[in-house]
């Protein structure tokens, strides 16, 4: 009875909606995120300091790059590649932007699966967004030895202000590491589903508790934030 | 399990938000390519950026469909970041100006 109290999200319909509903949510007695499973809830709060140390990091970012005299290296020719004797601006940036949305469409379709408890699309979408991570993460240390190679450091580099090597390691490497963690968590649910960890109500290894699909839509969540962080370094690191 | 079909949308939302993110992914790689300058490029880089967070955000995400008291909840704070870039923008024209003043060769 008090897992079923923990866990049913179910609301009745008649709870007001606009702003009223948000005063009567908030002040509601135990739960004010009514129809989201805690679970869910506690995940949107973990993203939202996350984007609060993504945005330190990108503030400090502008700062160095504002508050500099020396001319900032130009990305559009720092990021090209050589192919077939002609240098192509940015191309690894954008297919690496490519392959990172298109893991987010099929994780958010491996989601829709979860609820419909189609273990065997479910498992085969969240390890294809996993292989796509995996490609990412490859494709930025081919990034990383090339500029280490090209003579870039945290302290300086051969095209102008040092400010750059730091910013880019730290903003980089800090996505890439959250870009790994998801697809280790990725990896895990996917097990879980597949073995159908949640149709037979298998408990957690290390928390004893009987898991449902919902973890699907949370591990998504956290994989569509990475996504979302790399719009915004795409956006002000890359193409700036 | 009343609360399964919760987040059950067609799939053809996703594929549609999927397309036209490369769509607009593709639009913001070639502001570079053409190498366009100045407020042209800004405006087209940032609303490119705005509109894919916003995609990501409310289709990917399910944000859409979510209660108010939620999306109060999780994104009216970082708003609150744009006050952040204010401080940081006088602040980092602060020392350049400093700098242009005190150093003939930059740090």
């Amino acid at each position: 009875m008090a897992q079923a109290a923990m866990t049913d999200t179910a609301e009745s319909p008649s709870r007001p909606l606009g702003l009223r509903g948000v005063i009567a949510d908030i002040s509601s007695d135990q739960r004010a995120f009514k129809n989201v499973p805690w679970g869910k809830a506690m995940m949107w709060i973990f993203l939202l300091s996350d984007t609060f140390i993504f945005s330190c990091f990108l503030l400090s970012y502008m700062t160095v790059r504002w508050s500099t005299k020396v001319p900032w290296p130009n990305p559009s020719e720092v990021f090209a590649l050589n192919i077939g004797g002609q240098s192509v601006p940015l191309i690894l940036i954008a297919i690496m932007t490519f392959i990172l949305i298109s893991s987010s469409g099929t994780m958010a379709m491996a989601v829709k699966f979860g609820y419909a408890h189609d273990r065997r699309k479910t498992a085969i979408l969240m390890l294809v967004t996993a292989a796509f991570g995996a490609s990412f993460v490859g494709m930025q240390a081919f990034e990383w030895s090339k500029l280490i190679h090209e003579g870039v450091r945290p302290w300086g580099n051969p095209w102008g202000a040092p400010q750059f090597g730091s910013s880019f390691f730290l903003i980089t490497g800090f996505h890439g590491t959250h870009v790994s963690i998801g697809v280790i968590f990725l990896i895990a649910i996917a097990r879980k589903v597949w073995r159908g960890d949640y149709d037979i109500q298998r408990k957690g290894f290390f928390t004893s508790r009987k898991g449902n699909y919902e973890i699907v839509e949370i591990t998504g969540l956290y994989w569509h934030f990475v996504d979302l962080v790399w719009v915004f370094i795409f956006a002000l690191f890359y193409l700036w | 399990m009343a609360h399964a079909k919760a987040q059950a949308h067609p799939i053809s939302v996703y594929l549609w938000t999927w397309g036209l993110l490369f769509v607009l992914s593709t639009f913001s790689y070639l502001v570079d390519y053409f190498h366009l300058q100045g407020q042209l490029r800004w405006s087209l880089i940032l609303l490119f950026m705005v509109l894919k967070a916003g995609l990501i955000v409310a289709v990917f995400m399910h944000m859409a469909w979510e209660r108010l008291a939620l999306i109060y909840a999780i994104l009216v704070p970082p708003v609150l970041v744009l006050v952040f870039v204010a401080l940081m923008t006088l602040e980092s024209d602060y020392t350049l100006i400093t700098r242009e003043l005190f150093f003939k060769a930059g740090l």
